[in-house]
Formats: C-alpha cells, sequence, structure tokens
C-alpha cells in the first residue's frame, strides 16, 4: 500500500470573476521511503497540489472532490484535531523563500522548539537539546549560537537548513518541499538538495519534490510527475522520461530545458568585427562601502556575445548598470567603439550621443514595464527621447520593432497587464531594439520565464544577433544558458574575474577551482 | 482605455454597494451647497428673536437658533463654505507637496535630508495646536484658514509622494526609461508621478474629510469666520450655550452635516483604493 | 544584553536627531508669535486710556523694543536656564502654569489612549480572524463612523445624552465635583492621587468627570487604532510563517498569540505613537467643550489675547512630549523587533 494516494483531487478558487478550478483531477501515489519529484510550469497546479495535501489552502481555495488518503486514513474528512496531529509530526513541509517562511522576531532555536512542543508534551529543556541537535543533523556550524539567531541574521541558504531541521524534528514519515531551492545559488541549491537527500536515505523518509526544474527533479528522484495547466500529464522514472517522454507536452519540455549539451540552431557565425566594448580596470563602490566590482577588465567585438556569470554578490548586475551608463564608476574607463564614455555622468547621459548605441533589456519582463503605457507607448518611447521622427513615421517604426522582436501588431494597444511573461520580454526587446543600438545589454532577460518560453526567446535573440549583427553582454547565472547563447564567457566571484575563455573550452576543461565547483553544481539530467 | 477603465469603475460600484452610495451622496452633498441656498425660503442671516431656539418643526426642520434664523437654511449655506475651504486647502497642499515630495524622494541627497527634516520639524508640532497659531499669526480670516489648513497637511502629501516615488525609483522601468534617453526631470514627471497619482488620489479622498474637520475645529474655538457667517464649527460653538438644557438641534444639525461630508469623503477614498488594487479590499 | 546596549544606542542617536527639530520648533514658534497682530503691550495696558509712555515702559519691560533676533537670543537663554517667560494674563511664570495644567492634559491623554487600545485592539483582531464577516463589517462601521464625528460635537452629544437626558453624568466642567476636595497632588493624577490617598469618594468623583472627555476622545482615535490592527493582522495571517507554523501543527491559539499577535503589535504601535501626537492637537477642542483646566485651553486663551509666552512654552512642551512618546515607540520597537538592533 502506498503511504499517501492522492485519487481524482479538484481544487477550486473563489475569485471575483467567479469560481476557478485550479486542479481537474489529480492521481498522485507515493511509497514509502520514495523520492517522487512533481515537475511543472507556472499556472501548472503543482503547489496547490502540495499545499491541498496539508489542507493548507488559503481561505479561497476548497476541496471540490477526489481523495487524499494518507496510510489509509482520509485527509480530505479528518477533523481539525486530526490535521494538527498529522501536520508536522507525520507530514512535513518546507517552502521556498526560507526568509519569510520563518517568523522574523522569533528566535530560530525557539521555533523549532515550538514545532516540537507541538506534538510532543515534553519540557522546554529536552524540546531545547533536540531542537541543537536538529540543527547539527542539517549540519549548521556553531549550532549552540544559531540558536538564538533571527532569521533576519542568516543567509537564505542557512534559513532553508533551519526549515529543514524544524521539518525533521518529529521525524515525519514524508517530507513535501515546495520549490525548496528556488531563489538560493546554484552552489547552495546542491548543498541544500544533498543534506534533503541523504536524510531522506538515512531515515527512510519518503519526499516530494516540488520543482520547475526538470533537471533537479530528474537528479533527485525515483519517478517524476509532469503536470500541466491542473491535470498530471505523465510519471515515468526519470531515465525513461528524458530519454523517451511519451506525452508531447513533455517532450516539448525536456527539449526546451537548457542542459549542458543544449545547442542553439546552427548561425552563420559573422566574423568578429572591430572592438567595440572596451572595459578597463572597472571598480564601483557603494556609498555604503560595499565594493560590488572590483578590477574589471574585458573587451566585446562587433557582433560578438559575451557572456557574465555569477551568483549574488559577484558584481555581474552592477556590472551591466555601468557598461549601461545607468551607473557611475567609481573608476575605471569605459570605452565604446574607441570613444571615452566612462566620465560622462549617468545623469547626463540621455543627452549623449552614445544613448542610442548601447540599450538594455531587463530581468524581470514585467518590472521593467511602466504600468501606464500600452506595448507601443513603451516601444516607442526610446525613440521619441532618442530621434525626432514625425507622428506618421512613428508607428510604423514601432511595429517594425515589436515585428522583429516577434510580438504580434494586435497587442500593441495592450497594457502589461493584459499580456503573458514572455509577451512582455518581448515588449522589453523590441524596445531596446527600437533605435537600432550596437551594444545590447541583457540582464537575465529570461530569468522570470517559464523553461518553455525561454527556449523561445533564446533563440529569438540569437537569430538577432546573427541577423543585424548586435553585440550582446549577455549576464546570467544560469551557466547552461550562457553557454548556448555565447561563444566567450567571464566567470565573476565577489566582483573580480576569476576566470574567462571560450564557452565550450570553460566547460570542458574549467581552470578555476570556482568554476568547477560552479558546474559540477548544476543539475544534470544524467541520473547519477 | 478609458472605456475599460470606465468599464472597470462601473464594475466596481455595481460590486461594492458602499463606494456607490459614497459617490451619490457626494454629488448630492455638492449640489445641495451649490444649489441649496437658492431654493431655501429662509434667510441664514436675518434674525427674527420672536422665533428664537424652537425646536424642530414642520415649517423649520432643523428648529431656529437663539436669533430666531431657520437651523437649516444656515446649514446648507454653510456647506458651500466649508467645502470651499477644504478643496482649496488640499488641491494646494496637494500641488505643492507632490512636486517637492516626488523631486525629494527621485534625487535623495542633501536636499532630500533637509527636506525630511523641515517635515519632522512640521510634524514634530501637534498639528492642529500649529493650525492655530497660524490662523492667529497670519489674521483671523477665512483665507488664512485654508492657508493653515494646506499647511499642515504639506508634510503629509511630502511624505507620501516621497515614499511613493523612492520606492519605485528603483524600479525596472524607471532604469528602462532612463536607458531610453529620458532626463531626470522627465523620469520625474512623466514617469513617476502619474504612477503615484492614483495611491495620491486616494489619500486627497480622505484628506478632505480631515480638511473639512479641521476648518471647523479653527472656527469652533473662534478663528477665522466670525458670527453672523453661517458656517458648521461656528454654528456648533453656538449651540454649545445651550446643550445643557437640552436644545440639542442647534448643536445636531451642523454636526449632522460634518459627519456626512466626512463620512462621504473617506468612503469615497475607500472605495478609490479598491477600484485602483482589488487585492486592497481586504 | 548587547541588544539593550544597541538599542539604547538608536535611541540615543534618535534623541540627538530630534534635538535640531526641537530646536526648530522653537524659533518657528517664536517667529510666528512675533508676527502676530495686535500689540501686547496695548492690550496689557491699563486700557485704552493708557498713556504712550506706560506703553512704552510695558514695551520695555517685556523686552519688545529689541530687535527679532536679540529677542530671540534672550528667549533661547531663558529656555536653557528652564525659565519660558512670563504669562501677562495669568501673571505668573509659564513654567509654573504650564507644571499645574499638564497633569489634567496628560491624565485625559492617558486615559482616552488607553480606553482606545483597549477597545481597538480586540475589535481589530475580532474582526482580521474573521474577514468579512459580520462582526468585521461592524468594526469597520463603527470605525469609519467614530472618525468622520469631530470631537467638538461627539462631545457635545454625550453631554446631551448622559447629563442633559440621562442625567447619570456630572456637570460637565472640570476635573473633580466641586464640592468634592481634591486629594493630596503626587503625581497630578487625581484618579491616582485619590487611590493612592485612600480617598475613593475623590476617586469616583475623579473618574466621573474624565469618563466623559477621554471617550469622546477615544471615539476618535479608535479607527485609525481598529483598522491598523486589523490589517496588520490580516497581513500577518497571510505571511508566509504562520503558514510554516501551521504545516508544523501548531495550535490555533499559539499561532494566533505567539505568532500573529506579537507580529501585527509592531505597525499598531508605531500608529498608536501618531495617535497620541493627535490625541494632543484634538485636546485643544475637548479641553474646551468640557471646560477642562489643561495645557491646551490654556494656551488657547493666552492665543486669543496675544500673549506671547504661554503659546511658546506650550508649543515646545507638546513637541518635547512628542519626542518622548516616540522615543518611548522606538525603544520598545527595538525590544520587540531583532530586526531593528541589528
Amino acid at each position: 500500500m502506498s503511504l499517501l494516494s492522492v485519487a481524482g483531487l479538484k481544487v477550486a478558487f473563489a475569485t471575483r470573476a467567479g469560481r476557478v478550478e485550479a486542479l481537474h483531477g489529480i492521481d498522485l501515489a507515493i511509497a514509502a521511503g520514495e523520492t517522487l519529484g512533481i515537475v511543472g510550469e507556472s499556472g501548472s497546479g503543482k503547489s496547490v497540489t502540495s499545499l491541498a495535501i496539508l489542507r493548507l489552502l488559503d481561505r479561497a481555495g476548497r476541496i471540490t472532490a477526489g481523495d487524499i488518503a494518507w496510510r489509509g486514513e482520509s485527509i480530505v474528512t479528518a477533523s481539525a484535531s486530526r490535521l494538527r496531529a498529522l501536520r508536522g509530526a507525520e507530514i512535513a513541509m518546507i517552502f521556498q523563500n526560507p526568509r519569510t517562511a520563518l517568523n522574523p522576531i522569533r528566535p530560530v532555536g525557539q521555533q523549532i522548539i515550538d514545532a516540537i512542543r507541538a506534538h510532543r508534551r515534553i519540557s522546554c529543556a529536552e524540546a531545547a537539546a533536540e531542537a541543537l541537535d536538529a540543527l547539527r543533523q542539517v549540519r549548521i556550524r556553531e549550532p549552540e549560537r544559531r540558536m538564538r539567531a533571527y532569521p533576519n541574521e542568516l543567509s537564505g541558504g542557512m534559513c532553508q537548513r533551519v526549515m529543514i531541521a524544524m521539518a525533521m524534528a518529529c521525524r515525519p514519515a514524508l517530507l513535501i518541499a515546495d520549490e525548496p531551492t528556488t531563489g538560493l545559488d546554484v552552489t547552495t541549491q546542491k548543498a541544500v538538495m544533498d543534506l534533503l537527500a541523504e536524510l531522506t536515505r538515512s531515515r527512510g523518509m519518503a519526499m516530494m519534490l516540488i520543482t520547475h526544474d526538470l533537471a533537479l527533479a530528474a537528479q533527485y528522484c525515483q519517478r517524476v510527475t509532469v503536470m500541466e495547466r491542473g491535470r498530471v500529464v505523465e510519471t515515468a522514472p526519470p531515465a525513461r522520461l528524458f530519454a523517451a517522454p511519451a506525452h508531447p507536452y513533455t517532450q516539448c519540455l525536456v527539449a526546451a530545458s537548457p542542459t549542458r549539451h543544449s545547442e542553439l540552431p546552427a548561425r552563420t557565425v559573422s566574423a568578429a568585427g572591430a572592438k567595440l566594448l572596451e572595459v578597463s580596470h572597472l571598480t564601483k563602490r557603494y556609498p555604503d562601502g560595499t565594493l560590488a566590482v572590483e578590477d574589471v577588465s574585458f573587451a566585446l567585438a562587433a557582433g560578438e556575445s559575451l557572456g557574465l556569470v555569477g551568483e549574488s554578490g559577484s558584481g555581474k548586475t552592477t556590472i551591466s548598470r555601468l557598461v549601461c551608463r545607468l551607473m557611475d564608476p567609481s573608476a575605471g574607463e569605459i570605452r565604446l567603439a574607441g570613444t571615452p564614455i566612462g566620465a560622462i555622468p549617468a545623469s547626463d547621459f540621455h543627452r549623449a550621443p552614445q544613448r542610442r548605441d548601447i540599450q538594455i533589456v531587463f530581468q524581470d519582463p514585467g518590472e521593467s514595464l511602466n504600468p501606464r503605457f500600452t506595448a507601443a507607448d513603451a516601444i516607442a518611447d526610446p525613440l521619441k527621447r532618442l530621434f525626432t521622427i514625425p507622428r506618421a513615421r512613428l508607428m510604423d517604426e514601432v511595429a517594425a520593432s515589436a515585428a522583429r522582436a516577434g510580438l504580434p501588431a494586435d497587442l500593441l494597444t495592450r497594457y502589461p497587464h493584459q499580456l503573458s511573461g514572455g509577451q512582455k520580454a518581448r515588449i522589453g526587446i523590441a524596445r531596446a531594439l527600437a533605435v537600432r543600438p550596437k551594444l545590447l545589454v541583457l540582464d537575465e532577460p529570461t530569468a522570470a520565464l517559464d523553461v518553455s518560453v525561454q527556449a523561445v526567446i533564446l533563440e529569438l535573440l540569437d537569430r538577432l544577433r546573427a541577423e543585424e549583427g548586435l553585440s550582446y553582454l549577455f549576464v546570467s547565472h544560469d551557466l547552461n544558458v550562457v553557454r548556448m547563447l555565447c561563444a566567450r564567457m567571464i566567470v565573476l566571484q565577489h566582483g573580480r574575474i576569476v576566470e574567462q575563455g571560450e564557452s565550450r573550452t570553460v566547460f570542458r576543461a574549467p581552470q578555476s577551482p570556482y568554476t568547477r565547483e560552479l558546474l559540477a553544481s548544476i543539475p544534470s539530467f544524467a541520473p547519477a | 482605455m478609458s472605456a475599460t477603465a470606465a468599464g472597470h469603475a462601473l464594475h466596481v460600484l455595481r460590486a461594492n454597494r458602499v463606494s456607490a452610495f459614497a459617490a451619490i451622496l457626494a454629488v448630492v452633498l455638492v449640489l445641495t451647497a451649490g444649489f441649496g441656498p437658492l431654493l431655501l425660503p429662509f434667510d441664514p442671516i436675518a434674525s427674527d428673536v420672536a422665533i428664537s431656539l424652537q425646536p424642530p418643526s414642520a415649517l423649520h426642520w432643523a428648529g431656529t437658533d437663539q436669533l430666531g434664523r431657520d437651523v437649516l437654511a444656515r446649514v446648507i449655506a454653510a456647506g458651500r463654505l466649508d467645502y470651499a475651504i477644504a478643496a482649496a486647502a488640499v488641491f494646494l497642499s496637494f500641488i505643492v507637496g507632490a512636486a517637492i515630495g516626488g523631486a525629494c524622494g527621485f534625487r535623495g541627497g542633501a536636499v532630500d535630508r533637509w527636506v525630511g527634516r523641515i517635515v519632522d520639524v512640521l510634524m514634530a508640532f501637534p498639528l492642529f495646536v500649529l493650525a492655530m497659531a497660524l490662523v492667529a499669526a497670519l489674521g483671523n480670516r477665512v483665507e488664512n484658514i485654508i492657508y493653515a489648513t494646506a499647511i499642515i497637511n504639506l508634510p503629509f502629501y511630502i511624505r507620501f509622494a516621497r515614499a511613493e516615488v523612492a520606492v519605485r525609483r528603483g524600479a525596472g522601468w524607471v532604469e528602462a526609461a532612463s536607458a531610453s534617453g529620458n532626463g531626470p526631470w522627465r523620469i520625474v514627471f512623466s514617469f513617476l508621478l502619474p504612477n503615484v497619482l492614483p495611491a495620491m488620489a486616494v489619500q486627497i479622498s480622505l484628506n478632505l474629510g480631515w480638511a473639512i474637520l479641521n476648518a471647523a475645529g479653527l472656527s469652533f474655538i473662534g478663528l477665522g469666520v466670525h458670527p453672523p457667517t453661517p458656517e458648521w464649527g461656528i454654528m456648533v460653538a453656538e449651540g454649545a450655550r445651550f446643550i445643557t438644557v437640552g436644545h440639542w438641534w442647534l448643536v445636531t444639525a451642523p454636526g449632522l452635516a460634518l459627519m456626512l461630508s466626512v463620512l462621504c469623503f473617506n468612503l469615497l477614498g475607500d472605495g478609490l483604493r479598491d477600484m485602483l488594487d482589488p487585492r486592497m479590499r481586504t | 544584553m548587547t541588544k539593550l546596549a544597541s538599542i539604547a544606542r538608536l535611541a540615543g542617536q534618535r534623541l540627538l536627531s530630534s534635538l535640531p527639530a526641537l530646536l526648530g520648533v522653537v524659533i518657528f514658534t517664536f517667529v510666528l508669535m512675533r508676527v502676530l497682530p495686535g500689540d501686547p503691550a496695548v492690550f496689557f495696558s491699563s486700557g485704552p486710556s493708557a498713556g504712550k509712555q506706560e506703553i512704552e515702559q510695558l514695551r520695555h519691560q517685556m523686552g519688545l523694543d529689541r530687535s527679532i533676533p536679540v529677542q530671540l537670543a534672550f528667549y533661547l537663554r531663558d529656555i536653557a536656564t528652564g525659565s519660558l517667560g512670563h504669562s501677562m494674563t495669568t501673571g505668573q511664570d509659564v513654567t509654573k502654569d504650564l507644571r499645574e495644567r499638564l497633569p489634567a492634559s496628560l491624565e485625559l491623554t492617558f486615559a482616552a489612549l488607553i480606553l482606545a487600545l483597549g477597545l481597538a485592539i480586540p475589535m481589530g483582531v475580532l474582526a482580521a480572524l474573521n474577514p468579512n464577516a459580520w462582526i468585521d463589517h461592524a468594526v469597520r462601521f463603527f470605525c469609519t463612523l467614530g472618525v468622520c464625528v469631530p470631537t467638538f460635537v461627539s462631545g457635545l452629544l454625550l453631554i446631551y445624552a448622559f447629563y442633559y437626558l440621562a442625567g447619570i453624568a456630572p456637570d460637565p466642567t472640570g476635573r473633580i465635583d466641586v464640592f468634592a476636595s481634591p486629594p493630596p497632588a503626587f503625581t497630578g493624577f487625581l484618579t491616582i492621587d485619590s487611590l493612592l490617598a485612600g480617598d475613593s469618594e475623590a476617586f469616583w468623583s475623579a473618574l466621573r468627570q474624565l469618563i466623559l472627555p477621554a471617550a469622546t476622545m477615544a471615539l476618535f482615535v479608535l479607527a485609525p487604532l481598529a483598522r491598523m490592527t486589523r490589517a496588520a493582522m490580516l497581513a500577518v495571517l497571510g505571511s508566509d510563517y504562520i503558514r510554516t507554523a501551521r504545516a508544523m501543527g501548531l495550535s490555533r491559539p499559539r499561532i494566533i498569540i505567539a505568532y500573529a499577535l506579537r507580529n501585527a503589535a509592531l505597525p499598531v504601535l508605531t500608529i498608536a505613537g501618531i495617535v497620541f501626537s493627535t490625541m494632543l492637537g484634538a485636546n485643544v477642542l475637548v479641553e474646551k467643550v468640557f471646560s477642562w483646566p489643561g495645557v491646551a485651553a490654556y494656551a488657547l486663551d493666552a492665543l486669543l489675547a496675544s500673549d506671547y509666552a504661554p503659546v511658546q512654552g506650550f508649543v515646545l512642551l507638546m513637541a518635547s512630549v512628542f519626542v518622548v512618546v516616540n522615543l518611548l515607540v522606538d525603544v520598545l520597537y527595538g525590544l520587540a523587533d531583532p530586526r531593528v538592533a541589528s
């Protein structure tokens, strides 16, 4: 008998527009000690499923049909007191954003003690000893001191370890991990996932890993369930799933997920032209004293694509803003086609002739669009500021730019909130392309998008570069994506360059230990 | 756009009866204040001691005061003055506050710190006391009530605009505007302030109510408006003498007018907030 | 211990940074009072028949014949030595007048604040725990109504209802029944002093006088407090860490009290500080309605009589009280929220 089985589960949410069904009949089963992955893009219903299992849906959400059986006992009809006893003690759960998942004004040790004492009648001292032991189990350094720490004093990775310690403290038989590593750096992700895998194995605990990352699920799960729009489309062991996906959606998802072998369609590579961008000894110290970028030098030829890779705090975003001249460097020089531009203050750069030559595409496509501008307004804005174009021709230019970015003309009158993530990303690209820049800075342009959309946008960007002879400075935390799009890459750590070279060479034979660690941390399709 | 916005507004009004009620009430109140005095059979100023202090009757719906004037006529006539004071004061402080706050929130730096200090000084005053002192200093006239009310509202608008602009200053679309070749001033006035405006509209509506209370409070303690000018605060002050002997209508009628006006603007403000952000309606 | 030290340091910084604000208040009020219309010397002279010489002498006595910066310098020196000048209306030291009247105002304000908090917090919590239920609507309705009625109207209506109609409230004048003997002054708060003296008759008399003005003021500030409590509770109840606590199987009372309420108390604390300063201003109206012998009524009389010194002293006092209250709020906040100290 399976530990947990979900049959025909339907969940509906009451919204202002009426009742919306989020799950249309889900069937799942997980055996004792098994690790099951649930993979899906945004809107697939994977998180709703996990919350429904513990009956943690908010007020608006309701289970309308189906059953959830825990060791044969129905959770759907369980009483409030039975549910309380079940949560944490038999089924525990950890969440994404570990920092906000912990009470900000209660010491973390106390929170673990709370969880222990919710289920067992033991004294505070005994519970404290167990909590300390739990922190040791998740390998937090100086656990005695961390017991008294507040979440804001800990890093994201440490907070997630605390969450795991709390979840493990009552020795549950099943752990539901809802995107446990989203938002964490790739090296931290590996450490957290390895810890989870080891703890579940050593305790014979079952785990349900909910993630958007196919590779992550493949590496750590025995079986993977793929969900799409509130339905389960396929369940299989990872090897089978990736070798021979049965469902068209799974096929599409597998094809779209970048791996270390993914390639974009071959393009005629234009011969590298003259040097377009030269950055020498670039340094940025923020007013609060943080040294974000330290003595960074690199060059970029016309028609070339250069990747900047690093984890959070590596200074990659700061470099993108400095090169774009949205921020002033503390020291160093930036030259565009031989002309020094680093000394022009950022607040005056909008008047500089080079403004139209350097454009940028931002990370979050939604957040980078003025909510009060239509798509056409957004694309027209740089044209109006940087050129003098008669009104009649302006709309033609906007339409042409939208077409280059693959944005259908009938969407031009819409506002950002009426568009999907992929469509908003295309507006961002069209806006940057409108003034026909020579250099395009791409700041994680696909980080906020689902993988299937990411694949399409990456291909679009690559095609544009080949067709229009653009130069890219591509900033990303995702090494696989950088390797696909960029011939050359720079690896950054703590604001310094630790390695640079041909992307393929860096992947094949990384020189610095940090690059090796980064590469080893990327979840890989091939089951270990 | 305007069609969808109007549609959305209508949808919200239909879904939210309270806001619809407030909107209708606002129209009724403003029309009454504007045209009511023309339709009334009684003069709000002329006294007739023979009929003084009569309780509400079929003829005098809200009774008569100590000089025999019709209380209802005076309450309606007072509306114009009170609304005009509140509207003018809020308009003044909004224009000045949004410009100063917006510029400071965007630029930051030394000027911003100094403005912040001055705002702190202003807010360190018990504001009603400040208004009192200002009216006394500037001269005991109606326009000075407007200035005093505007000045004590100013720090709130500066602070509000400053905070709202500062929150958005780092937003992606502001950086994008900069990359698109917009200068700092254009970013403040064409990008940031229009985005802050809806939130400020809520503030304006709530503030109108507050300004009415403030103006009435000033005239209640004998500042700004002089008898026999009909004004709600002064009417309450005159009626206060008679409350311990049971002439309740003298206080209740202007009090009710004040309450309805403030209620109306507050509900409108809440409704506006709902219209802007459905998630706020919790 | 280190936490307490860092909070103390923060509080100290805050106090230092509020000193320029206080100085600004002093200078601003001073200049404002100097542009007041009317010549106080004429006002306080023996009458319209007063000779030019008498007025000149009075002007000299009051220091009005010197330039404003010089007057300001003298005034600042006086403040530094603890003197706030002389009131022309009462003929006493302003410091002495204020010291006599401040307890009355503070007793009223604190009573109102305690009353308001005692009502608003349970109301806000109940509303947040049952969003969109009848109790939620009732709380919101009551709050909306409370903030719409000006204090001077609600005070008068309360007098009408409880003094004239029901006859259970005392004559709305002063802090204690005219025939009752006030307790020996210790704190200056009549209710506390009478309890300390074991004089139950005086206590009840003082309490009966206090209840209507305090209720009037509490009614006015109930709305912001209850609204903030409700909003803060709702935000906290929807937060990730409450979901965590539920997922770990913590009991409902524990979640609501130890997790939700303590987090929601932080914004309520901030609002309570702001509300307190609003009440300091609203004192003027309530003290006038109830003939309450507090500092605000004193300042109002002085203001209408162009008597500078009491008004300046009053504003400085109010600003100082405001600074102290904010400091208190900061310290409490620092104690409650570990993020502040780090």
